[in-house]
């Protein structure tokens, strides 16, 4: 028995969730005794392969087959099914990111396996095996007991802090069955972000709301990023007016995060916005409604304009960068 | 084309969260129900689509699995524009039993287009739609931010984790939908509500299926400690804080 990890590459680097994830699978593996398996797709360098035994990954299996070069839901469910099997998998771990959200119920179904989505903690019991996740938005966690011998769970971005636990590790060129005939995904084009720090990825996350005014003031936003090499993000008036495109909404309906700190200027703090933002580990609102519902959930902040207060705080952090 | 929009029954976004019975169920009193807002906006924009361009969308049909409280929500998507509705009358105990429940209808029919919502605002499953497509043995896209039908061509665009792609998929497949597909959802009109008392609702029994999880119970999220205000002649205060008691910066 082992438990599988399947780890993402971004241009044959791993994407930061997949050294939260071998971390986080270390940790059950003890409580187990069992060990832990990566699985790679794509064109991944031995040396970058290495890097995951440094979190604990003792089996590394590296699929390098061109015909994966981009994600197809069946093929890759087909794939990871083999390496459950070849492991003798008992779990399986995802991010649950859109390649997550893509593979992970189509796994769930083909081996009849229960899933956890979004969980945020190891289990708190192995048998039966009860796992806490997030439910309603947020507003609640759901203990989830995972009834089938084989289990998968996908941990929300960010909630496992990277610790290293090297281990002597051995990778594995895997070369699972693959029918060009099940590949019905074609991408015709692809739109990459480039030079900016993606927002599921980021510590430190920028955010603006209505209280920002207009799009004309974002660029002292997204100088204080560029300071604190954060992403920018944005509130749902602020993306349905087009002041800020849909990839920066942050809230229930947009995307869900998780930094380290979450910085909020001019954010009155709408419930749907709480539920994307609220497993942040610092909220620091800047607002001048002193009953803003903002409030409820930060950790620091100031009554006050955005405005007026944002060149200020780029100046501290400034000053504070400049002394470290 | 036939295509079918799965919708969920949820409480209202803006609704507080409570439970009865040693937090195993959720406390009902004075929710307000909504569609699912994912699944609701992938019913306007197939609706957009059909207004758009006549002739290229043939029908939308819309199912839930649910039992009759769930009627009004049915109605609701009938209202603003969805030309049948299915319930399945059972209460959903986890996604593997929802997506098994649908699978059985879809397979009586055939539909060239499946949509469903990235996530449920109850459950926050991201399950039902990629499981419903591996049931189903079709293709599914995950995370589609944009849909388009031209000249029976469909255009679709998933979201990538740091970036997009437009995709091409033979029907039928499942799109699984999430923001950004259109701009807000649609609001019925009064005679969109008027129209949807005659439109047809189908109500099938469920097939014996067994679910893969149960949920035990629920947890409140801990509370947060009271805010620390700093004064706004005093940023530099608020920065020292972030970096010497947070450890933040």
């Amino acid at each position: 028995m082992s438990i599988l990890v399947y780890t993402e590459n971004w241009d044959g680097k791993f994407k930061k969730v997949s050294f939260e994830l071998i971390t986080y699978a270390n940790e059950l593996a003890k409580k187990l005794n069992t060990s832990v398996t990566a699985l790679s797709i794509g064109q991944v360098s031995e040396e970058e392969l290495k890097k995951l035994g440094t979190y604990g990954a003792s089996k590394i299996l590296s699929v390098t087959d061109e015909k994966l070069i981009t994600l197809d839901n069946q093929s890759y469910t087909s794939v990871i099914a083999q390496a459950v099997a070849k492991e003798n998998a008992a779990i399986v771990l995802f991010a649950q990111n859109n390649a997550g959200k893509a593979i992970a119920p189509r796994l769930s179904v083909r081996l009849k396996a229960g899933i956890a989505n979004g969980v945020m903690s190891l289990p708190s019991n192995l048998a039966p095996f009860t796992i806490t996740k997030k439910s309603y938005t947020s507003k609640a966690m759901a203990n989830v007991v995972i009834k089938t011998p084989i289990k998968i769970v996908t941990l929300l971005q960010n909630t496992i802090g990277i610790v290293e636990s090297p281990v002597s590790s051995t990778i594995e060129n895997f070369t699972p069955e693959i029918n060009p005939a099940e590949i019905k995904t074609i991408v015709k084009e692809v739109n990459k972000v480039t030079g900016k720090i993606l927002l599921t990825d980021a510590e430190i996350v920028v955010s603006g709301g209505r209280g920002m005014k207009g799009p004309e003031n974002w660029g002292a936003i997204e100088e204080l990023a560029q300071v604190l090499n954060a992403a920018t993000a944005c509130s749902r008036p602020v993306s349905d007016e087009g002041w800020r495109p849909h990839d920066e909404h942050t809230g229930q309906t947009g995307k869900i995060i998780a930094p380290n700190l979450y910085l909020a200027f001019g954010i009155s703090g709408a419930i749907q916005h709480l539920g994307g933002i609220s497993s942040s580990k610092c909220i620091v609102a800047i607002n001048k409604d002193p009953d803003a519902p903002i409030w409820e959930a930060a950790n620091y902040g100031i009554v006050g304009d955005a405005l007026k207060i944002l060149p200020e705080f780029i100046a501290a952090v400034k000053e504070l960068k400049a002394g470290q | 084309m036939k295509v079918l929009v799965c919708i969920s029954h949820v409480p209202d976004t803006t609704t507080k969260i409570k439970f009865l019975n040693d937090n195993t169920v959720l406390d009902t009193t004075g929710i307000q129900w909504i569609i699912n807002p994912w699944d609701e906006l992938a019913l306007t924009r197939i609706l957009d689509i059909k207004d758009a361009k006549p002739g290229s969308i043939e029908n939308v049909t819309v199912i839930n699995v649910g039992l009759a409280d769930t009627e009004p929500t049915i109605r609701k998507a009938l209202a603003i524009g969805a030309d049948k509705g299915v319930r399945v009358n059972a209460e959903a105990k986890d996604s593997f039993y929802i997506a098994t429940q649908l699978s059985e209808y879809i397979k009586k029919e055939s539909f060239d287009i499946i949509l469903c919502g990235i996530e449920s605002a109850d459950g926050n499953g991201s399950s039902v739609g990629g499981m419903l497509s591996e049931l189903l043995g079709i293709p599914s896209v995950s995370a589609v931010s944009f849909l388009d039908i031209d000249g029976g061509q469909i255009q679709l665009k998933r979201e990538i984790d740091g970036g997009q792609e437009l995709v091409n998929i033979p029907t039928p497949f499942v799109a699984i939908v999430q923001k950004g597909i259109c701009k807000e959802a649609r609001i019925p009109s009064m005679r969109g509500i008027m129209g949807a008392r005659t439109k047809p609702l189908q109500v099938l029994e469920p097939i014996v299926c067994e679910s893969l999880v149960d949920i035990a119970n629920y947890e409140y999220p801990k509370p947060r400690a009271a805010c620390k205000k700093v004064d706004p002649e005093n940023v530099k205060e608020l920065i020292h804080l972030l970096h010497n008691e947070a450890k933040v910066l």
